[in-house]
């Protein structure tokens, strides 16, 4: 069956691979989380306007960073799944969905406590934090859309279109967002461009978050991927028994 | 510790909300991840001992 | 396909399922606002334009995951997409039919219930203007929603979860429109965006949402 080779081997390949490569990401996720979090938390000095509070830089944007990249990851994806049939392709952007949610969380919730002393709001609505509340929609319904349908080729299809489509709306709805805010309360949100003008001292702990985020986002997506792998095939083995 | 002045509760909040999110993720993962390879294997195994039947069967 | 247009507006009028109750529960909606934030004229001013585009997006999502279940169910979806006529077409005239008997009643109504929440008079022609502008996008993205969810047992809840993220773009152009001009604002940039928002989808949904019932169908 020239089916069953093209379902079996490429993902076998990946499991070969990822085993090999799975270690040592994980190694160097530990290290670089380890001295960006411990280096920014401990070792860097206060802000002279925002006081300590600027230490929640390494974990918000960070996070906000994957939140979007993570999506993108999934766009890119999907479009390979649905142009190749790219099997894996497919089932690493179902593993990454979960991922993308809890850094969007993660976002949200750090830039909550640190807009309260800053902004004097827990919530306020900027339009970045509004578009982030709104990509976590669009992760649930991702997230959703897979669970709730049984055959898991017909599931990567829908979820690729509305990857897709989702992606169109999520950047317009980001541009809705900037509009609809300025309209009428110009000024009245605080800039959160602090990678602008951020100093070397700060910059450097933050270089090393930034590279440890994004490697424990690759390694949970390669264990993430290795169980849709693992369970995909555990069910297809199933089906076929129950077929024979 | 550092002295986090007046905003420590807020930094502290901060990294740990942050943090129990990220454990939450990798052991999430992780639990998953050994679920799913348990079950292959164990499928795998039985399978096994029942192909070897099954396979001496087709042939006779 | 203007057959199925017509069967599908006399089954919606028959049935009596979308075509009554999503005005009715526009203005049952309109009507608890007033006792959510009390009975001041001022206040409810205020909210009105809000209220009534969240209330038609609402009350337009109610009717939704009729498009295509009922069809789905009794296998006339099958005729359809083995039919000569283009599935894209199909599905557009599946929208219109959607907003015929949701869209438009809903903008109809609108001015009336305004009157109900004491929007500012200036406001009526706007309101009427941008929804009779928005639902179509709004009915064009249900039914692509549709078509994601249209195999599922229950879709429904599942269908919200979808489609009211996409719907957030259209809102704050038809809303911002309305506001604008009640403020005294230039609008002319959000009736812009809310068009265009209207016939991109128009042009690019259908694919999407034939795509998504020729993998349902599969």
């Amino acid at each position: 069956m020239p089916m069953s080779i093209w379902e079996y081997a490429n993902p076998k390949k990946f499991m070969q691979t990822s085993s090999a490569v799975l270690p040592w990401v994980a190694g160097l996720t530990v290290i670089c989380l380890v001295v960006g979090l411990v280096w920014g938390f401990f070792f860097t000095p206060d802000d002279f306007r925002q006081g300590s509070t600027v230490k929640i830089i390494y974990v918000h944007v960070p996070s906000a960073m994957m939140a979007i990249n993570v999506w993108v990851m999934m766009l890119v994806t999907s479009l390979i799944w649905i142009i190749r049939r790219h099997h894996v392709s497919v089932l690493a952007a179902k593993a990454a969905a979960p991922i993308g949610a809890t850094m969007t969380v993660i976002a949200l919730f750090t830039g909550a406590i640190w807009g309260q002393p800053m902004w004097g709001t827990w919530w306020e609505w900027d339009p970045r934090l509004t578009s982030f509340l709104i990509l976590f929609l669009f992760y649930l319904g991702y997230i959703a859309l897979w669970s709730a349908i049984e055959n898991s080729d017909t599931a990567a299809d829908l979820t690729s279109i509305l990857c897709l489509v989702g992606s169109v709306f999520a950047v317009l709805s980001r541009y809705a967002a900037q509009f609809w805010n300025q309209g009428l309360h110009q000024g009245a949100t605080l800039s959160l461009d602090k990678e602008e003008n951020i100093s070397d001292v700060f910059y450097y702990p933050l270089l090393f978050c930034l590279a440890g985020f994004v490697l424990l986002f690759v390694t949970l997506l390669l264990i993430r991927t290795r169980t849709e792998i693992r369970s995909r095939r555990l069910k297809a083995l199933r089906l076929r028994e129950r077929m024979a | 510790m550092p002295d986090l002045g007046k905003y420590a509760v807020e930094v502290l909040s901060a990294y740990g909300v942050s943090l129990a999110f990220l454990v939450l993720l990798v052991a999430w993962t992780l639990y998953q991840g050994a679920k799913a390879k348990e079950a292959l294997r164990s499928y795998e195994e039985r399978r096994a001992q029942d192909g070897r039947a099954s396979s001496k069967e087709a042939a006779e | 396909m203007r057959a199925l247009l017509f069967r599908d507006l006399a089954l919606a009028v028959k049935a009596g399922g979308g075509f009554g109750l999503s005005l009715a529960f526009f203005l049952i909606v309109v009507v608890l606002v007033p006792f959510g934030v009390g009975p001041d004229t001022g206040v409810l001013r205020e909210v009105a334009t809000g209220v009534l585009w969240v209330g038609a997006l609402l009350a337009c999502l109610l009717s939704l995951d009729r498009i295509f279940q009922l069809d789905y169910e009794d296998g006339s979806l099958d005729l359809l997409v083995t039919s000569p006529l283009p599935l894209e077409g199909l599905v557009a005239v599946k929208a219109l039919a959607h907003w015929l008997t949701t869209g438009l009643p809903l903008t109809l109504v609108a001015p009336i219930l305004g009157v109900l929440l004491n929007l500012d008079p200036s406001g009526f022609g706007w309101i009427v203007a941008s929804l009779a502008l928005g639902t179509p996008a709004l009915s064009m993205i249900g039914t692509f929603g549709a078509a994601l969810t249209v195999g599922l047992k229950r879709g429904g809840l599942l269908l919200s979860l979808l489609v009211l993220p996409l719907y957030v773009p259209t809102l704050i152009f038809g809303a911002e429109t309305v506001r604008r001009a009640v403020d005294g604002f230039d609008n002319t940039t959000p009736l812009l965006m809310l068009s265009g928002i209207t016939l991109g989808t128009l042009a690019i949904l259908p694919f999407a949402a034939a795509a998504a019932i020729r993998i349902n169908l599969r």
